[in-house]
């Protein structure tokens, strides 16, 4: 019998030596195969005496286990280099940018106006809509602005060409008309905001003959200017997300309503100090408000003596120039995706 | 309207500075939009002579000058200025002053030692020609402080006033507003009847008394027109905006700006007969002031003589009747004209004037002879003659009703407690007559205020001058009630965000357009047109988004940007009664933005259908048809629930050409309403068996619409088919010309138990036979 210890010496070598798992194979099966060398010697054991048998059994198992080991190992390693080989070859460069379509983006102004809804949403205001042709008697008349009254040269409106399919409706100069028609199909308590393109006849640099307005209505038995001033500041801080934004209400006069307020923001570009944004000032208009005029609530069969109500009109593309720093307002109306591009995120 | 501070402070002198006083007035709702200082800071300048000007000897443009300054001897000074000459006024920097941008020292000027320097406007940053030195009135006293003998230490102060606050268009109106915001004390002008000297009248006859419930007329005789106007009203007329012209003109204006009553002065030769106030007739025409020649229609008020209209009531006056140089003998007039009878006639007229302005919203008809006096004073002291008795003519002046305003009103508006007296007393502080009755306020209001008629009004005058910003702001209450979520609806902002997800940038286009867009892309189209559009390329509303989106698309080619994908969610117009909200969508370029993991192709129309589908699922459907904006065979009208409501397409070719783009973008547009309103989801029990699949490849006419095979399938398939779909659409080697083998997938399962060869295999055969009867298909051998 040949001596399972020199048999091991040359397995472990064979072993050492097999590149791959196919070779190792086949060295295993050249020890432990059926007519493998350990296979071979173990058969011999039936040719030997008895008591020779046991310990020549077991120095055989020993050189058995000594070979299973060592193949272990080796197929481990050779398995782990096998996965290491096929997951360097499959590696990417993972720097590269990911496939597909890109993502747009909303236009600044819907931006503003969502955000503007979202925050009056979340104290329990309404979202109203109306037309934008709208008739003489929804944006001026109902709204306590009679013909010939001077506040309508305050208004530069579009006019619609008379002509044999009707006309001489006119383009809203606001959306104060959404008030008066929700007004004139839902009853008290209401508190509704109505956004929307108005329009105005007037083009320059800080005016486009179309912008956006967000109009705001709250009627209820207990409505105060001190609610209403409540209300607007607590929203303007929250829209520019400044506890400490500095607010004030100076008297203004709209036909409907009184009193009237116009509401004015620290500046938020120089932080009060002056600049060319707030002409030197420190003071930004931003709004308009005041409580609903008694001829607003009789042309809408509302009891002005049992409800009050507060109103206010801003318009959406000045907080949006003021939010975003946008310093042209008909950036907002050329669509350039450059410009359209930087609200993206 | 602007006005001199330091006429303001003339009249009433509160205890604050310029910046305060501007706060106070923007805090009180007389919003300040300007303070402009006169004259820049600069001092040390004094008012001069020259006394002689000789060339300098070493400079041919340059003088030796020898300049009075007001001190024992002459000062020498080296000016450059072309008319320095002997004998002339003028302002003079002494060593030391402090110029805008430089400061003036004693300095040798080409070898001759200057003391000073001779100005220019420019050169004290005064507005004026600015070539040579300024130019000073031959009495200006030698030696006085330029700045004080010019009043240059003032600001002229810009106000926004709002349409209700006529009262305010005055200096007079001012000072009391300002009397009742700071409690200073009103020195108001003192007016003298002028004494009578002659008795010439002109006969007065109001015909159209509602429009003027008061006119006067006085006449003066006499007078020098060519009088020189003072220096301090010329002053203060240029400080208003307001040009010196004549004298007597200059008075009328004059008063105008100190009561706020709007004057005219008639040449007395030019009138023929006496004077009529009445409403215009058809036909007749006036010219005006400005050149312009008006055509009166009746609703305008007229002041005519025998010979018919000289003046625009309370808008203009007339040419031929006006003062000029040479006249001797004026009627001056001084009327109440009704706000209602003036409102609006001028800016039909394209005219806006001092006078309609103030007319239009109400001049005080109590003060109507004050201003006649006034007006007569300061003509016989500046152009001498002799004055007649007042004419009058008053019919029904307004009437000023008592309002009661109850306390406990006012307490609810302003959301706090006023103490009642101190609101008595702001409110008499305006001029308003204040009784306590109980727990209200009777108030009358005075003649000058035309905005004071309910109460409302009173409540807003009282928390004005308590002040806005003492009014506390409330943290808002109300029931917490949550508003309703209807989960069925689309809300707009979601599809929004979906369309940006799909890599779509919002655009926001005019809502008015090129109608000649509109006749391109559909010449049956009739947009409504404006009737007094900005631009012709803006003068019609938009009865499709496609103009503006086609629009943007050429403004951003131009700009480099070579793939564009947007969108817009907005209205069109058809009426009033019809304005729908339509979503529209334009792709161009490549289909995915350059990349390396993906090859380059052109976005195309299944493309844009993918996109629609993403966003509506199977609410949507897709049908051939025609649009005259889009190629005839990438075109198809959108359906929902039954019925049209949108198209898809490629832009029409002769578009592309017609709107000069490189290619055709893709293009949809829908009613996005109609496609708002979705289903709850629904769960169904899952099935616990195995799904069959079966694919089947069906060839038939290359023109039959694959949805029409998809509807015929789905028509009789059993309810065990869970879905039907497309998945190849090959034709070529192997299929016949004019042929097509389209490749469908049937999955097939049930909720219940595993389904036998048989089943499927019936199911399948009556899909087969389904898609042979009604679409002339048959399986691909």
């Amino acid at each position: 019998m040949r001596n399972p210890n020199e048999i091991v010496a040359d397995a472990l070598t064979a072993i050492q030596a097999c590149p791959d798992l196919p070779t190792l194979e086949q060295v295993k099966a050249g020890y432990m195969g059926k007519s493998g060398q350990l296979t071979d010697l173990l058969k011999s054991l039936g040719a030997m005496p008895a008591d020779e048998r046991k310990t020549a059994g077991a120095r055989i198992n020993e050189a058995k286990q000594a070979v299973e080991a060592a193949l272990k190992t080796r197929r481990e390693a050779l398995q782990q280099a096998e996965l290491d080989r096929q997951l360097a070859a499959e590696t990417l460069d993972v720097t590269l940018p990911g496939r597909g379509l890109a993502h747009g983006g909303l236009h600044p102004v819907s931006r503003t106006l969502s955000r503007i809804q979202a925050l009056f949403r979340s104290i329990g205001f309404e979202v109203a809509t109306g037309p934008e042709i709208e008739t003489d008697f929804y944006n001026f008349t109902a709204l306590n602005i009679p013909e010939d009254h001077p506040a309508r040269a305050m208004h530069d409106t579009f006019y619609l060409r008379q002509d044999d399919l009707g006309g001489g409706e006119l383009l809203r100069t606001h959306t104060s008309p959404v008030q008066v028609r929700h007004m004139q199909t839902h009853q008290p308590p209401l508190r509704i905001i109505a956004p929307g393109r108005v329009y105005r006849c007037d083009s320059d640099v800080t005016h486009t003959p179309m912008f956006h307005q967000i109009e705001g209505l709250w009627v209820d038995e207990s409505v105060s200017f001190a609610d209403l001033k409540g209300v607007l500041a607590d929203f303007m801080r929250n829209f520019f997300e400044r506890d400490d934004l500095p607010v004030r209400f100076r008297p203004s006069f709209f036909p409907f309503t009184e009193p009237s307020a116009e509401m004015d923001i620290g500046c938020v570009m120089c932080g009060g100090e002056g600049c060319r944004v707030c002409s030197h000032t420190g003071w930004l208009e931003v709004l308009g408000c005041g409580m609903v005029h008694p001829n607003v609530f009789r042309h809408v069969d509302i009891d002005a003596e049992r409800f009050i109500g507060f109103a206010f009109g801003l318009g959406v593309e000045r907080l949006a120039m003021l939010r975003y720093g946008v310093d042209d307002l008909r950036l907002f109306f050329e669509n350039d995706l450059r410009f359209l591009k930087q609200f993206t995120h | 309207m602007q006005f001199s501070e330091a006429w303001l402070r003339s009249l009433i002198n509160p205890a604050l500075d310029t910046p305060r006083l501007a706060h106070a007035l923007t805090m009180a709702g007389l919003e300040v939009e300007a303070l402009i200082p006169t004259a820049p800071p600069f001092n040390n300048v004094v008012v001069a002579e020259i006394l002689s000007a000789e060339k300098h000897p070493n400079a041919d443009r340059l003088r030796v000058c020898q300049v009075d300054v007001g001190e024992t001897a002459p000062v020498t000074i080296v000016c450059g200025a072309p008319n320095a000459a002997a004998g002339l006024k003028v302002p003079c920097a002494r060593p030391g002053a402090q110029l805008p941008g430089i400061e003036i020292k004693v300095a040798k000027v080409r070898g001759v030692e200057s003391f000073g320097m001779l100005c220019s406007t420019r050169e004290l940053g005064l507005e004026g020609a600015a070539d040579g030195l300024m130019v000073l009135d031959a009495d200006a006293p030698v030696g006085e402080d330029f700045r004080s003998w010019l009043n240059l230490d003032d600001t002229l102060i810009t106000l926004k006033l709002t349409p209700n606050r006529a009262d305010c268009l005055s200096l007079q109106g001012l000072a009391r507003e300002v009397g009742a915001i700071t409690g200073a004390e009103v020195r108001l002008p003192l007016v003298q009847e002028a004494a009578t000297c002659i008795q010439d009248t002109v006969s007065v006859q109001v015909t159209a008394s509602e429009a003027c419930p008061r006119y006067l007329a006085r006449v003066v005789r006499g007078i020098d027109a060519q009088a020189a106007t003072p220096r301090w009203m010329a002053e203060r007329l240029e400080r208003s905006g307001i040009r010196p012209l004549l004298a007597p003109v200059d008075i009328t204006n004059y008063v105008l700006l100190e009561l706020g009553q709007p004057m005219h002065a008639f040449a007395l030769s030019r009138l023929n007969g006496g004077i009529e106030v009445r409403m215009a007739r058809a036909g007749e025409r006036l010219e005006l002031l400005n050149g312009q020649t008006a055509e009166l229609v009746p609703d305008m008020l007229v002041i005519a003589d025998a010979s018919g209209p000289v003046a625009l009531a309370g808008i203009m006056g007339g040419l031929p009747t006006s003062v000029e140089r040479a006249t001797v003998d004026v009627m001056l007039e001084a009327a109440f004209f009704a706000p209602a009878a003036i409102a609006g006639r001028a800016r039909r007229l394209g005219l806006s004037t001092e006078s309609s302005h103030r007319f239009e919203r109400g001049v005080d008809f109590s003060a109507t002879r004050q201003a006649m006096e006034r007006a007569t004073q300061l003509l016989l002291d500046i152009c001498g003659g002799q004055a007649g008795p007042i004419a009058e003519a008053v019919a029904e002046l307004p009437q000023r009703e008592p309002i009661t305003l109850r306390l406990a009103r006012l307490k609810r508006v302003a959301g706090i407690e006023l103490d009642a007296d101190q609101v008595a007393r702001d409110l008499a502080a305006l001029g308003m007559n204040v009784e306590r009755q109980g727990e209200s306020l009777v108030v009358t209001p005075p003649s000058f205020r035309f905005d004071l008629a309910i109460e409302e009004d009173l409540i807003e005058e009282a928390v004005r001058l308590f002040g806005y910003d003492n009014i506390p702001a409330h943290p808002p209450a109300a029931p917490s009630r949550m508003l309703p979520q209807d989960e069925t609806v689309l809300a707009d902002d979601s599809l929004r965000q979906m369309l940006v997800d799909l890599d779509y940038q919002e655009v926001i286009t005019y809502s008015f357009v090129d109608p000649a867009w509109e006749k391109a892309l559909d010449a049956r189209a009739r947009p409504l047109p404006l009737a007094n559009p900005i631009a012709s390329q803006l003068s019609a509303m938009r009865t499709t988004l496609w103009g503006g989106l086609i629009e943007t698309l050429r403004h951003n080619l131009n700009r480099q940007q070579e793939r564009v994908r947007i969108f817009e969610l907005g209205r069109v117009y058809a009426s009033l009664a019809e304005q729908p909200m339509k979503l529209g969508g334009l792709a161009y370029g490549d289909a995915l933005p350059e990349q390396w993991g993906a090859p380059s192709r052109r976005v195309d129309f299944f493309d844009l259908k993918g996109d629609l589908e993403r966003l509506f699922g199977d609410a949507l459907d897709a049908r051939r048809g025609a649009h005259p904006a889009l190629h005839p065979g990438q075109c198809a009208e959108l359906w929902a629930n039954g019925r049209a409501i949108g198209w898809i397409g490629t832009l029409h070719p002769r578009l592309v050409q017609a709107f000069d783009l490189p290619a055709a973008p893709v293009l949809f547009e829908l009613d996005s309403q109609a496609l708002a309103q979705r289903g709850l989801p629904r769960h169904a029990t899952l099935s616990r068996f195995p799904q069959v699949r079966r694919d089947l490849a069906f060839v038939l006419d290359v023109q039959t619409p694959a949805g029409e095979l998809l509807t015929a399938l789905s028509e009789v398939a059993p309810a065990q088919v869970r879905s039907i779909d497309v998945f190849d659409d090959y034709r070529g080697k192997g299929v016949a010309e004019n042929q097509k083998s389209l490749a469908i997938r049937v999955v097939i399962q049930d909720t219940e138990r595993t389904l036998t060869d048989q089943e499927v295999e019936d199911a399948v055969q009556k899909l087969v036979d389904a898609a042979l009867r009604q679409c002339n298909a048959s399986l691909r051998a």
